[in-house]
């Protein structure tokens, strides 16, 4: 009974991973071509195999300074999203204030905008505080919708830890800050890794934010990506091959968070 | 539900709530700003007081791409969210094949959304592509260009591949933050798979849960990039999504007024959405257990 339940879970995870990794495998398959070849025949392989789409890019300071802008400005942003959120995280999931829930569903309004019409104000703010074309800036403007789902998600698993542990370790003699570092945050570790993937990611592929705020110093991947498409035709090769090379440092990302996403709770000292 | 008062938990929010009105506050008075004029050059405005909201409103090709935008969203929810669970539910729990797992999951997430909808345009392509070649091989006439349900098809199973992974991760992380001793106790009281799903795991991931579905409705409901470089809107209007609407408007036609009037009915509609969607699942999930004691 349980081999056969084993035995049917185990199918359909195998099944959506090749579904998964099917375009993936397709992406990574164009990136080998010619242009040419990607437009003229289907093939499984390539059959004129080709490194050259990823020495364009590693040998372009256009094409690799924007991987680097583009992991500057994520790590600044997934720091000061992190640092932030947890203690406002802890605040709404333990204690109640004035306006509290207002606040908390408000914090979520800021990921509802349509981009379209607000990059113009965007544009100007940023303008006229000097933070234009600077990592920091786009950092900044990231924040908008990282901080609330941060807070958001560290708020979903603090909740789900009991409040007697924050009055035990009070009574023991605890402080806040000790108490938080020592004893709360390896309770909460899948959720500290997952907030600190999805601030990340969502980072990483933001475009439009990310694009009208640079120019040349801090423009970041995604946005030289949309070089490919010129007067004349799609660069498809190309694109395919920086396609495979953006997924890499997210790919190492939740390789170093894997280990707090998949123990959680049950491995926390109580 | 009964949390201590302690006004200065104010502090441990403040700084939340610098960092989030910078770029907040500003921009959104703007357009709110920008939607009550007649903008005709930078020099030349005029007030014209409602006049963009009530026509917008009036319009009725936004009223078809709301429409449109709705049954998207659903579908969206409708699939990603229980194949995120059962996703989440076959995970491993532990060892190298979870690592392996998470990582390859995670891994559609990491893409450009401009660099997805370009793969999926070829990917489903009957000549190129290996989707529209594998499609075509069962002999199915495929095409996403030419066929509105196709197109729409298409769309939808390139979001359920790109964001399932969200839903997913959620749950599996909230999953793994259930101490053993649940299980141990149900194991003792003989539970079926099914009741230790019902009674443990899902009150469990409630929280993740909720959050992954307002996310999911609320992206879902401004996807703009993918369709746009799949299938640019069409066949016809068949993928022009909301966003994709608002652009013609605010970028085609150059409309500066009407655009941030529609936009801030758009953030409304999503807002009022979501709202209701939040107190509804907050409801669901509080009321559960008074009833099982």
């Amino acid at each position: 009974m349980n081999d056969k339940r084993f035995h049917k879970r185990s199918i359909f995870l195998l099944a959506y991973i090749l579904f998964a990794l099917l375009p993936i495998y397709w992406m990574v398959n164009m990136s080998f071509k010619t242009n040419n070849e990607i437009l003229s025949s289907f093939s499984f392989f390539p059959q004129h195999f080709t490194w050259a789409n990823y020495h364009r890019i590693f040998t372009d300071p256009s094409w690799y300074s924007g991987y680097i802008n583009s992991l500057i400005y994520v790590g600044i942003n997934t720091v000061i999203s992190l640092t932030v959120a947890l203690p406002a995280a802890y605040a709404f999931s333990r204690y109640s204030f004035l306006g509290d829930k207002h606040v908390f569903f408000w914090l979520l309004t800021n990921r509802m905008t349509p981009p379209a019409v607000f990059l113009l104000p965007f544009f100007q703010l940023y303008s006229s505080v000097g933070l234009m074309d600077t990592h920091l800036g786009v950092a900044l403007a990231h924040l908008l919708f990282n901080v609330p789902l941060a807070v958001w998600i560290l708020e979903g698993f603090m909740s789900g830890i009991p409040r007697e542990i924050d009055e035990t370790a009070y009574i023991d003699g605890y402080s806040f800050p000790r108490f938080f570092i020592t004893i709360f945050l390896p309770l909460i570790k899948a959720g500290v890794g997952v907030a600190a993937f999805f601030c990340f990611m969502f980072s990483w592929v933001e475009l439009l934010l990310a694009r009208t705020l640079t120019s040349v110093n801090a423009k970041p991947i995604v946005a030289t990506m949309t070089r490919t498409v010129s007067a004349s035709g799609m660069d498809w090769a190309t694109l395919a091959a920086a396609g495979v090379l953006t997924i890499v440092p997210g790919a190492i990302v939740i390789w170093f968070v894997r280990h707090y996403i998949a123990k959680g709770f049950a491995m926390g000292r109580v | 539900m009964n949390k201590p008062i302690n006004q200065k938990a104010w502090f441990l929010v403040l700084p939340v709530l610098i960092c989030v009105a910078f770029s907040a506050i500003v921009p959104l008075m703007t357009v709110v700003n920008y939607s009550v004029q007649d903008i005709i050059s930078p020099e030349r405005r005029v007030f014209v007081g409602t006049e963009w909201f009530a026509s917008v409103m009036r319009d009725s090709e936004l009223h078809e791409a709301l429409l449109r935008q709705m049954g998207f969203s659903l579908a969206v929810l409708a699939v990603e969210i229980p194949l995120g669970i059962a996703l989440a539910l076959s995970m491993p729990a532990a060892g190298w094949k979870a690592s392996a797992t998470l990582v390859i999951v995670a891994l559609s997430l990491l893409i450009p959304w401009n660099v997805v909808g370009t793969i999926w345009q070829i990917y489903g392509r009957a000549d190129i592509g290996l989707m529209g070649f594998l499609i075509q091989k069962m002999g199915i006439e495929y095409s996403y260009t030419g066929n509105a349900t196709h197109a729409w098809i298409t769309v939808l199973v390139m979001d359920v591949w790109h964001w399932t992974p969200l839903v997913a991760l959620l749950c599996y992380a909230g999953l793994r933050s259930i101490p053993d001793a649940y299980y141990q106790a149900a194991r003792i009281d003989g539970a079926s798979r099914f009741a230790v799903f019902r009674y443990i795991q899902l009150p469990k991931m409630r929280g993740v849960l909720m959050i992954a579905v307002l996310l999911r409705f609320m992206d879902s409901f401004m996807i703009y990039t993918e369709p746009f470089v799949l299938t640019g809107g069409g066949p016809g209007n068949a993928t022009t999504f909301l966003s994709q609407f608002l652009t013609q408007k605010a970028v085609g036609q150059f409309d500066l007024g009407p655009a941030a009037a529609f936009s801030l009915i758009y953030f409304l509609i999503i807002l009022l959405l979501c709202f209701v969607l939040y107190n509804w699942m907050q409801r669901v999930g509080t009321q559960e257990p008074e009833v099982e004691k």
